[in-house]
């Protein structure tokens, strides 16, 4: 049986394999194994933010400091590596360890000064942009050999694609992510307080601690994705990944998370992230249609979802009330 | 107390803000106040900040508005980069002003409708409701301009960028009369008291007879109507219309100048002068920092620490904290009214 | 019968908000296996009693023994913790949640560190057949109706804490079905031993279940009796302080039933929405106060929603002065000179943040629509006089609403829609939730306005209220106008006989 809440994720499901169908139907090599893996490459620093966005979400927030946390992340790295020759693993630590305590500060702020989410992370994102600035404000090129081994680790597929690090990387997060929303005590406690933060309070929810908990989240995977962003592009710049937040956000509507919080799934997200990719790969093999294209067509996926998502609250809503005339 | 005690009351954190800036970056940049008339036009840092503002401040309008229904238009930015692109595109097509400025007013007019429908009819939450024009409002701008920056040669429509009337620049007429216009219109009309109910309780203020989806309707239009005035002197100002970076992220800026201005996020009672001086506060911070001779990367990074403090100062937390302090001491004051008065 | 230790003690228990006192000096003893309830009227330091109990707020003064042993609990967990369960009225569990989800959380069974959900189904079911309910605990808690929430909260409270279970007004939105299903497991779960608190306003639901009640009044302890030596009579007055006024409307004095008050100005003609209220007949008089009576979800503040124009009708007409008239919005009621006064006041009624002043005219601005302003000095005139004549205190027309009490923000609702002038006001629970003297003032005030010439229905759950100042009175039993009674029927046990279907005024 679906539940009416997972009705957004099969129909992405579903979307998504359908358009992936329509697109091998005209483009047969989009099947490629090859192109499987440049789209989970391409996508894996996106993907690896979308996770932390979608609990965040899930707790009815809203992280908008995550584009440029990536940035300062990455230029970070870059410079610590390229600048004063760090070793790389250092300088990932050193970069998570700021990136994590980053977002517990905004998560202590938004719970302890009762300042909304959104303007507590807007702020956050001016300060993270602004410190990429000062680090550097070149593009900051990388190379060590660590790194190179790194990139060069990859998974053969049978023709000729690649299941690189950086792609496992977030399909490991990925994989977490859902094991940890859905069976642990702290996944139950993001849904708890996105439903209703009053409840959960009520209900004896540590709702301070996991607030907190749930920006540091977003924070350290923020922190990993520019890590895998700077090894993607194998370089740092602090005017990279404007408006990523907004992508991170797509993808989690589009994967059927409700804005609202309460409701919705890690596993869509990665639908989601999956779909955004398919968009460009079919923009890149059409050659023809220009690449604002992909911008029209999530602005176009993400109204007929929020639509919806809406019909089905009106729906059960309809629903709940007939039940309950019934009873009566 | 009268009116006027009244609004200065309200205004004064913000005007000592400001003061207080000023006075900091005129004390690291000497020649920052002065003002000086050049071939019959005022110069200056202080005319630059009121010119340089002209965005925020006419963004900052509409933004008031929206957040006074307890809403928030983040697709205002994307509104900009679309108007821009479509009054650049009919100038270099030919078309004479007046059709330029109309057509592009009535897009952005448009633009705030959709918001609305979603808003009012479809009952989206505003953040996501608008967050679908923004993602895909610069894919519609680039379309129209089709992905290149399309510079045109007009002299009339660039003065409304660069041009002076009478010493003073052109952008700030626009945003101080827009500004005056919407601001009369709010409050000699019961506009601003009808958003004001609405934006605090939107079915107790319906059950009353007022018509909650009529003031979303126009909130959201008012908006797009300022983003699309933006838009054009924007536009006008570089003499051409960039689809990626016109306007970008000046939602935030907007939404921020509303915030420091002492409008609430969760909507009701709203000042437009004083998300205006909001509005001065972070132009001033902008291009102080630049005279002060800070290199341009401790801009943002100065910009976001200053933010933090005046967020924290009027964090919920620390008024409810004074806020109880002051209603305390009023209530015995009161109390004690009270008992002499039955006496 | 009597233990070493009471279960629950607490001695001289003072709380005060910002220099006001809330509590003063309460003492409060509950047995093992006793239901002890907890009464007053508004604003008597019931909840906040409760809330120093259960760990929500922190006392300033006296001390909590748990079985003997002095307990501190700083929140709700710790609360829960020591064996003290809450269930609130309305916020309560997680809708977005599943049942079994909802039962267990917070304390999950796990294996290796991770949530064990074969198991959680599995005890959540064996938990819930306790209380003889056999659902899916795997559905969303939001496919159940409220009683059956009402269950699953309680099973989860008795079992996270097990000795002591509080419960907020937990029959204020059940029927009296659930009600009969909710005391069973009450009574269940005192033969266990479990010592309940039970806040209500329902007089004879604590005569049914309570053994003990300890009243409270203005943050002090009134008393604390056993009932069976407490007879009605004594409670209220121990409740009120005062004697009963009666102001009860002489109905024994007028003929056996009153058909002819003049011509009706206002009809509605076999108005009625599918599923909301059947449709009725309603006919109302100038001067004349239509009572509306029966259980909740009974259709009576449906049919008050339709009446306004909240609802749209889908069948009927409605005609004024013989005109017919289109009322499908409360904007078309409000040009058709109808007000209404909603019962849930926070939500529906007050604009909280702004002036008194300002929600008194609201509903004329709304009327004269944005582009008539009404002039600053006119509000105030407006304003003061009707904080003048219906004695709103504090006196002061730029306070914000929601810093006055109950009863005040209802009198400026009243005055919101006074200042319209209407020719029929609709009052839903005119005096729910408002202190005594104000309630006396509003009941005076119907009468006044009646006099005046205005039409009033005034929907009440309180009969003796309704017999009171009402005409007439429209009974409602499912969803459907089954009886009117006027003159010397119009009894609250005629009313009571009605909604039972028993009334041999039936179909007059």
């Amino acid at each position: 049986m679906i539940h009416a809440r997972n009705l957004p994720f099969v129909t992405t499901l579903a979307i998504f394999i359908i358009a992936y169908g329509l697109c091998v139907l005209q483009f047969p090599n989009m099947l490629s194994t090859r192109v499987i893996g440049n789209l989970l490459t391409d996508n894996a620093f996106l993907g690896i933010a979308a996770v932390g966005m979608t609990f965040v979400i899930l707790s009815g927030g809203i992280d908008l400091s995550v584009g440029s946390v990536i940035a300062f992340t990455s230029v970070f790295v870059a410079v610590m590596v390229g600048s004063f020759g760090v070793h790389p693993l250092t300088a990932f630590l050193a970069a998570l360890v700021i990136s994590t305590l980053f977002g517990c500060l905004m998560g202590a702020m938004i719970r302890y000064l009762m300042i909304p989410p959104f303007v507590v992370t807007l702020a956050g994102m001016f300060l993270a942009r602004g410190a990429a600035y000062l680090v550097s404000t070149q593009s900051v090129p990388i190379t060590h050999e660590f790194i190179d081994t790194m990139l060069g680790f990859y998974i053969r597929f049978p023709g000729g694609g690649r299941l690189t690090l950086l792609a496992m990387v977030m399909l490991i997060v990925f994989a977490v992510g859902i094991v940890v929303a859905s069976r642990t005590r702290f996944g139950a406690n993001v849904y708890a307080i996105g439903g209703n933060l009053q409840s959960a309070e009520l209900m004896g929810v540590p709702v301070g601690a996991t607030t907190i908990r749930i920006y540091a989240l977003s924070g350290f995977l923020s922190g990993l994705a520019g890590i895998v962003y700077t090894l993607y592009t194998s370089s740092g710049y602090s005017l990279a990944t404007v408006g990523v937040e907004l992508d991170a956000i797509a993808a989690v509507v589009i994967g059927g998370t409700l804005l609202t919080g309460g409701v919705g799934l890690v596993a869509g997200t990665f639908i989601g992230i999956l779909l955004q990719g398919l968009i460009q790969t079919y923009i890149v093999f059409d050659g023809t249609l220009s690449s604002w294209w992909t911008k029209i067509v999530i602005g176009i996926l993400l109204f007929v979802f929020i639509v919806l998502q809406r019909t089905i609250i009106w729906y059960s809503d309809r629903r709940l009330a007939e039940r309950q005339l019934k009873e009566v | 107390m009268t009116w006027f005690t009244r609004r200065l009351r309200r205004l004064a954190p913000q005007l000592a803000a400001l003061a207080i800036i000023l006075g900091i970056i005129s004390l690291i940049a000497p020649g920052f106040l002065t003002i000086s008339v050049q071939n019959g036009r005022l110069y200056g840092s202080l005319i630059d900040i009121l010119v340089r503002a002209a965005p925020v401040a006419l963004l900052t309008v509409g933004m008031t508005l929206v957040i006074a229904t307890r809403g928030i238009d983040l697709s205002i930015g994307a509104v900009i980069a679309i108007c821009g692109a479509v009054a650049a595109t009919l100038i270099t097509d030919g078309y004479p002003l007046p059709v330029v400025i109309a057509v592009s007013l009535g897009v952005g007019i448009v633009c705030g409708l959709w918001n609305g429908i979603l808003v009012a009819v479809l009952d989206i939450q505003p953040i996501i409701a608008t967050l679908i024009l923004m993602v895909a409002g610069r894919g519609i701008a680039q379309l129209i301009t089709e992905g290149v920056i399309l510079t045109f040669n007009d002299d009339t429509f660039a003065a409304l960028g660069s041009g002076a009337l009478a010493g003073i620049p052109i952008p700030i007429y626009l945003w101080v009369g827009t500004a005056l216009i919407i601001g009369l219109l709010m409050r000699r009309t019961a506009l601003g008291f009808l958003i004001e109910a609405t934006g605090i309780n939107r079915r107790a203020a319906s059950l009353a007879g007022v018509r909650a989806r009529f003031l979303l309707f126009s909130a959201y239009a008012i908006s797009g109507l300022c983003a699309a005035i933006a838009g054009m002197i924007v536009t006008a100002d570089i003499r051409g219309a960039d689809a990626n970076n016109a306007g970008l992220w000046l939602e935030l800026d907007a939404i921020l100048a509303v915030v420091v201005g002492g409008t609430s996020l969760n909507g009701g009672r709203f000042s437009i002068t004083a998300s205006l001086i909001g509005a001065l506060i972070i132009q001033s911070i902008n291009t102080g920092i630049l005279v002060s001779g800070f290199p341009p990367e401790f801009n943002l990074i100065i910009k976001a620490g200053i933010i933090i403090v005046v967020l924290t100062l009027q964090s919920p937390a620390i008024i409810t904290l004074f806020g109880f302090i002051k209603a305390s001491r009023r209530s015995d004051k009161l109390n004690h009214g009270t008992k002499e008065a039955t006496r | 019968m009597s233990a070493p230790h009471a279960l629950l003690e607490a001695r001289g228990i003072g709380k005060s908000f910002f220099g006001i006192s809330a509590l003063e000096d309460v003492d409060f003893t509950l047995e093992q296996g006793e239901i002890h309830a907890l009464l007053g009227e508004n604003g008597a330091g019931k909840s906040t009693l409760i809330k120093i109990l259960t760990g929500v707020y922190r006392r300033d003064r006296g001390t909590i023994y748990l079985e003997g042993n002095e307990v501190s609990p700083d929140d709700v967990a710790a609360a829960q913790a020591l064996g003290i369960g809450t269930v609130y009225q309305e916020v309560n569990l997680l809708e977005n949640l599943t049942v079994a989800e909802n039962l267990f959380l917070g304390r999950q069974p796990r294996r290796f560190g991770m949530i064990d959900r074969h198991t959680m189904r599995d005890r959540s079911k064996a938990l819930l057949a306790r209380y003889g309910l056999d659902i899916d605990v795997d559905a969303l808690l939001s496919s159940y109706s409220v009683a059956i929430r009402q269950i699953i909260a309680i099973a989860r409270a008795v079992d996270l804490s097990g000795k002591v279970l509080v419960l907020d007004e937990p029959t204020a939105s059940l029927d009296a079905n659930e009600v009969k299903g909710l005391f069973t497991v009450l009574r269940q779960l005192r033969e266990e031993g479990v010592g309940i608190v039970i806040i209500t306003h329902f007089l004879d639901q604590v005569y049914e279940i309570a053994n003990r009640v300890t009243v409270l009044r203005n943050g002090r302890l009134v008393g604390s009796r056993a009932i069976s030596e407490l007879p009605r009579l004594d409670l209220i007055s121990m409740m009120l302080g005062r004697e009963l006024q009666h102001i009860t409307r002489d109905h024994q004095a007028e003929p056996e039933t009153i058909d002819d008050r003049g011509a009706p100005s206002i009809q509605f003609q076999n108005y009625g929405k599918k599923g909301s209220v059947a449709p009725f007949d309603l006919d109302i008089r100038p001067g004349e106060v239509v009572g509306i009576a029966g259980l909740l979800g009974s259709g009576r503040s449906e049919t008050a929603f339709l009446l306004f124009g909240i609802d749209r009708a889908d069948s009927g007409t409605a005609t004024i002065d013989g005109e017919q008239v289109n009322i499908t919005s409360p904007e078309a009621a409000i040009v058709n000179r109808f007000g209404f006064c909603p019962e849930e006041r926070k939500t529906d009624g007050i604009v909280g943040d702004l002036s008194v002043a300002d929600n008194i005219v609201l509903a004329l601005q709304a009327r004269r629509g944005w582009m008539r302003p009404i002039s600053s000095s006119a509000k105030r005139e407006l304003a003061d006089s009707f904080i003048k004549s219906l004695d709103i205190r504090p006196a002061d027309r730029e306070r914000p609403i929601k810093f006055l009490s109950g009863g005040n923000q209802q009198k400026a609702i009243l005055a919101r829609w006074l200042v319209t002038e209407p020719r029929l006001l609709i009052l839903d629970e005119p005096t729910r939730g408002i202190d005594i003297g104000a309630h006396a003032e509003i009941l005076k005030m119907i009468e006044r306005l009646c006099s005046e010439g205005m039409s009033l229905i005034v929907i009440s759950s309180e009969l003796e209220e309704l017999t009171a100042v009402a005409h007439r009175v429209i009974v409602l039993s499912d969803r459907r106008h089954v009886a009117e009674l006027s003159g010397r029927q119009l009894t609250t046990d005629g009313i009571i006989r009605a909604i039972a279907g028993t009334g041999e005024t039936e179909a007059a």
